[in-house]
């Protein structure tokens, strides 16, 4: 096996990817929306319970995707819960930044323990094809606030 | 072990013809020996694009270095030159399908063959309420061009069911052919499935009821030997890159009785016979459908590579695919919880798989670092991939270079896949 498939395939993705957490349907969620990608077909819906001061209370999906898509969804419902928006856009940019460019581009201090948490998933940047795996449950979080029903990574 | 002496055990056309030597063929193909990641290539991609044999890349060379100008238009040697080895090219296709000249049409690729034939046939003729009858196996390409039409004009779109081996359901699409049905419009093979549709028996029944057949020819071109003739199929449509030639150029054959009911597809140069604001009036087929300036250079290299695979012999090379095929299958079959979908009895070289372990996307990007290219995702067939229950599989599809050793390749990529994922 090559060494940036065993960067990819960490055991911490693998686990994440056959064992999802947060892999449910809240009924109290206030947020939802759909993220598709065309092409690979895998689609997820993140369901979001924000309450009236904008904090986020609760992250769930349900889908079916890669081992990539499914670990980065699984990760990313660990690490939202009492986060304000502005704090989710930062972090999925500088998460964006970390599979793209390979560095932590302007992550702010308050949330640099959390991207040390999705580092495992730098790896995907020696997979140009496989970053929208990586970035779509992000996506589709940024959508469900936005209030976007559909997100897709065309 | 090569395959010639199993290839020269099936009967061949032409008693001639060498026997088939792949590592041989192989050379044809400069793209076959480079290496990826580090490994050498093994290229299984083929029911998406294939690779280009030597005699196409030199003719496409050769045309532009020597014999390059407009078609059907200057009267120097150049533009006369070019025009007959454009015409020339047309009589190729034309021999390869076993029809007349007059009836080919270049196109873009098979797509576009599609949507020339739903912009003219299905502008003329159909109204709302009439129905076109399609398959659950077909391309995206052979079911969008008809919604398009849905949205348009109000026609229905049936569906034939396809059975749990990937059987298109004759027994369904005979009773779905009624006096509503405009057109049936079918894949030939399945581009997942490799199913290989029963292609006269699908127009005996539409033509008894006086339904026109359109066939998508796409993946069966490549796989086996086709007479448009001997089929009696009104409209047939193939693209060149599958058949190891360049992008950018397809082909509709239709018949030339029914070509002539047609209105163009599009307008401009080279489809008119004069034009003047006071009315145009156009050419006859094939040409009312190629307006403007046609993919010269890719035309006559799609004759190239139809030149290639003709003297190979498509009966050799079917065998040759075969003989892969039966092997790729058993060797698939050892690997515990894989599975394979399409067990069609009349099968093209095309193995569609899934792995318990690990998703589609996940095996495509393992087995590529071991050098394997395979195509992984709902290739273009999302109905289908909803049949079968799937979100994507992964699939190897093989061609005429293909060989054993590149099986056994495949086979041991799949076992580092679930050295990863477990078993």
């Amino acid at each position: 096996m090559t060494d940036d498939l065993r960067e990819l395939y960490q055991e911490v993705i693998l686990d994440h990817g056959k064992h999802p957490r947060n892999f449910r349907h809240p009924a109290d969620a206030n947020l939802e929306a759909h993220g598709y990608n065309p092409l690979c077909g895998d689609q997820l819906t993140v369901y979001v319970k924000r309450d009236d001061s904008g904090v986020i209370r609760d992250v769930a999906f349900e889908g079916r995707g890669c081992a990539i898509s499914t670990a980065s969804a699984s990760m990313m419902t660990e690490l939202l819960r009492g986060k304000s928006e502005a704090q989710v856009k930062a972090l999925f940019e500088a998460f964006r930044h970390l599979c793209t460019v390979g560095d932590d581009g302007a992550v702010p201090a308050e949330l640099a323990d959390d991207l040390d948490r999705l580092r495992v998933l730098a790896g995907v940047r020696q997979f140009p094809m496989r970053v929208k795996c990586a970035t779509l449950p992000w996506h589709t979080m940024t959508a469900a606030m936005s209030g976007t029903d559909e997100v897709s990574t065309e | 072990m090569t395959m010639s002496a199993a290839a020269a055990a099936k009967p061949q056309r032409g008693a001639n013809t060498p026997a088939y030597d792949v590592s041989r063929i192989r050379r044809d193909f400069p793209i076959l020996a480079r290496s990826v990641h580090g490994r050498p290539l093994v290229y299984l991609d083929n029911g998406a694009s294939a690779q280009k044999p030597r005699r196409v890349i030199d003719t496409m060379r050769q045309v532009m270095e020597e014999d390059y100008a407009n078609v059907h238009r200057g009267v120097h040697f150049l533009s006369q030159r070019a025009t007959e080895r454009y015409d020339a090219a047309r009589e190729t296709v034309a021999r390869f399908l076993g029809a007349e000249a007059r009836e080919i049409v270049f196109t873009r690729n098979l797509t576009e063959s599609i949507n020339l034939v739903a912009a003219t046939f299905g502008r003329r003729f159909f109204e709302k309420g009439d129905e076109v009858i399609v398959s659950e196996m077909e391309h995206h390409a052979n079911i969008v061009p008809w919604q398009l039409l849905e949205m348009e004009k109000g026609i229905r779109i049936r569906v034939v069911p396809v059975d749990d081996a990937g059987n298109l359901r004759m027994d369904v699409y005979e009773s779905l052919l009624s006096p509503r049905t405009k057109l049936v419009a079918l894949t030939h093979c399945s581009n997942v499935l490799g199913s290989v549709t029963p292609a006269a028996e699908i127009v005996r029944l539409a033509h008894a009821r006086g339904i026109k057949v359109l066939l998508d020819g796409a993946q069966a071109v490549v796989h086996r030997a086709v007479d448009v003739k001997a089929l009696d199929v009104d409209f047939y449509g193939f693209t060149g890159h599958k058949l190891y030639g360049p992008t950018g150029i397809g082909v509709l054959y239709g018949k030339y009785e029914l070509l002539a009911q047609l209105p163009p597809y599009q307008g401009g140069g080279d489809m008119i016979r004069s034009v003047s604001f006071a009315g145009t009036s156009f050419k006859e087929p094939p040409e009312r459908f190629e307006a403007g300036t046609p993919a010269i250079v890719e035309a006559i290299g799609l004759a190239a590579a139809i030149d290639y695979v003709t003297e190979l012999g498509q009966d050799a090379i079917a065998a040759h695919e075969e003989q892969l095929l039966d092997y790729a299958t058993k060797r698939l079959l050892e690997i515990p919880g894989l599975t394979i979908y399409g067990r069609a009895p009349e099968k093209a070289a095309i193995l569609s798989f899934t792995l318990e372990a690990a998703h589609a996307h996940d095996i495509g990007t393992i087995v590529d670092r071991e050098g394997v290219a395979l195509r992984t995702g709902h290739h273009c067939a999302q109905p289908l991939m909803e049949r079968l229950g799937v979100a994507g599989t992964a699939r190897a599809s093989f061609g005429l270079y293909n060989t054993r050793e590149e099986v056994d390749r495949l086979a041991d990529a799949i076992l580092s896949v679930k050295e990863i994922f477990g078993p």
